[in-house]
């Protein structure tokens, strides 16, 4: 546990040496606040509750979400520093799961700004806060599974631009496979039982009750299972190509 | 008393199934508390590629390396935990101040409170880095990096020492006092230095290995190599040894 605290301190703190951890949490805010209001019409509605600002997370996540993992180990490839890193006494699942925890751990801290809202709509009404914590635990368990998602595909190359553009490919394939955009295009030549199995990848699918207020045991276990699955993918991946 | 350094076998290469290439070949050699290892060779001889796996970086294809009695391959925390190591080109943190990144390398190595604080001094004062203390590392010219390796490298005052060229891109200044800290330390330490500059083994090295696509050519005193050319010149050696490898 030691040793894990001490890779995400150092990564966390390293977010916040530069000004990406600034901007990063500025247009999350901006970009939360405009859809809430403007494409979600959270005023018009006339209703206290958060549900059109959670509506929007996979969509802020797709975007935000690579910007955040692309440098976790593209960067530490680059610089030759991971050299360093993996022959310090710290084991590979203390390393993955440090680092990874530094981009979760910030997800938290931009996600845990956008409060203002909450208190808000308090002013104006009284909503189900039961229901907006819940929708506030899901996002960041939804966040979690991108953040692993991109955390392995930047152990994958050197180059964080590259890291970024495919990890947000991946994660839109992951948003949009539960949906009919996805389904589609793919019924036409895979069996049934594929289809399902794609279907059940959907994050955006897995979101909806969330964003609702409502964490089924499945879509948790689901976010939790694609975390986990990710990371062990990461560790090997890191293992195979420190090399290069 | 263990040996401090046992290298047994080691093996390894790279690329794909159809053209591997052999980068270290059956390597085998120990070192003791006092011997300082001067791993000289050609470029890409395998030196680097050595390292990685003494420290554990690179998994070995077979063989395997012993540091103070623990196998790097089946239980590489404690034997990290007695290496320094200084990677070649000497990578650091380039976003953290000297002062944070030692603090960090500290804190991994198990320090704690006033004990990490005279850990990160000592260090600093043995590589002269206190005037940069508070300094990025990324505005640091190449033999302050150099030196901040270093001090990483030997904060935890490990019974074994693996530096990858540690005087390159030095100036003769700094190389001096490179090889003085050496020297210093060499009585308590097993040292492995590697190097392609030749009077760096005079001025340091109880023992030279040399090695040419990744198979020791040679392995002695410093003197008892100088006496296998007629001229009695290291370079003579060095070149006579690499050429028909």
């Amino acid at each position: 546990m030691r040793n894990i605290w001490l890779v995400t301190a150092r990564e966390l703190k390293a977010y916040f040496a530069t000004p990406l951890a600034y901007i990063f949490i500025v247009i999350f805010l901006i970009l939360a606040g405009a859809m809430t209001f403007f494409v979600g019409g959270w005023m018009s509605r006339g209703q206290a509750d958060l549900q059109p600002f959670f509506t929007f997370h996979p969509w802020l996540y797709l975007f935000l979400v690579p910007a955040l993992s692309m440098r976790l180990w593209a960067e530490e490839r680059r610089t030759g520093t991971i050299e360093l890193f993996l022959t310090l006494p710290v084991t590979m699942t203390q390393a993955v799961v440090g680092k990874y925890l530094a981009a979760w751990i910030f997800t938290g801290i931009a996600l845990a700004l956008t409060f203002p809202l909450w208190i808000t709509v308090n002013q104006l009404g009284n909503p189900d806060n039961g229901v907006i914590i819940a929708s506030y635990i899901g996002s960041l368990l939804m966040a979690g599974a991108f953040l692993a998602v991109g955390s392995m595909i930047s152990a994958t190359t050197k180059n964080q631009v590259i890291a970024f553009v495919v990890t947000t490919a991946v994660l839109f394939v992951f948003t949009l496979a539960g949906s009919n955009v996805v389904l589609d295009a793919i019924r036409a030549f895979l069996p049934a039982t594929v289809v399902d199995i794609v279907a059940g990848f959907g994050f955006l699918t897995h979101f909806q009750s969330i964003a609702r207020g409502v964490i089924d045991l499945r879509d948790a276990i689901f976010f939790a299972s694609v975390i986990v699955l990710a990371l062990a993918a990461n560790a090997l991946i890191v293992d195979l190509k420190k090399a290069e | 008393m263990t040996t401090a350094l046992s290298v047994r076998g080691l093996e390894k290469s790279f690329g794909p199934a159809d053209a591997r290439k052999t980068a270290v070949d059956r390597l085998s050699f120990e070192l003791n508390q006092g011997d300082v290892l001067g791993f000289l060779g050609p470029n890409g001889a395998g030196k680097s590629t050595t390292m990685k796996m003494i420290c554990g970086f690179l998994a070995p294809d077979a063989g395997t390396a012993e540091i103070c009695g623990h196998d790097i391959l089946t239980d590489p925390i404690a034997a990290k935990s007695v290496i320094g190591y200084l990677p070649e080109g000497a990578p650091a943190y380039p976003d953290m101040t000297v002062l944070a990144f030692l603090d960090f390398i500290g804190a991994v190595r198990g320090f704690d409170g006033a004990a990490r604080r005279e850990r990160v001094k000592v260090a600093m004062a043995k590589t002269r880095l206190e005037e940069v203390a508070h300094q990025p590392i990324e505005t640091l010219s190449k033999g302050f990096k150099r030196r901040v390796g270093l001090a990483q490298a030997l904060l935890h005052d490990p019974p074994v020492l693996i530096l990858d060229e540690p005087t390159d891109g030095l100036d003769p200044n700094q190389k001096f006092e490179v090889r003085k800290l050496i020297k210093e330390m060499a009585a308590t330490k097993a040292i492995v230095i590697s190097t392609h500059i030749l009077e760096e083994v005079d001025a340091v090295c109880t023992r030279a290995v040399i090695i040419a696509r990744g198979r020791i050519v040679a392995d002695g005193t410093p003197d008892a190599l100088r006496g296998r050319a007629p001229s009695g010149s290291l370079d003579d050696v060095f070149r006579e040894v690499t050429a028909n490898a």
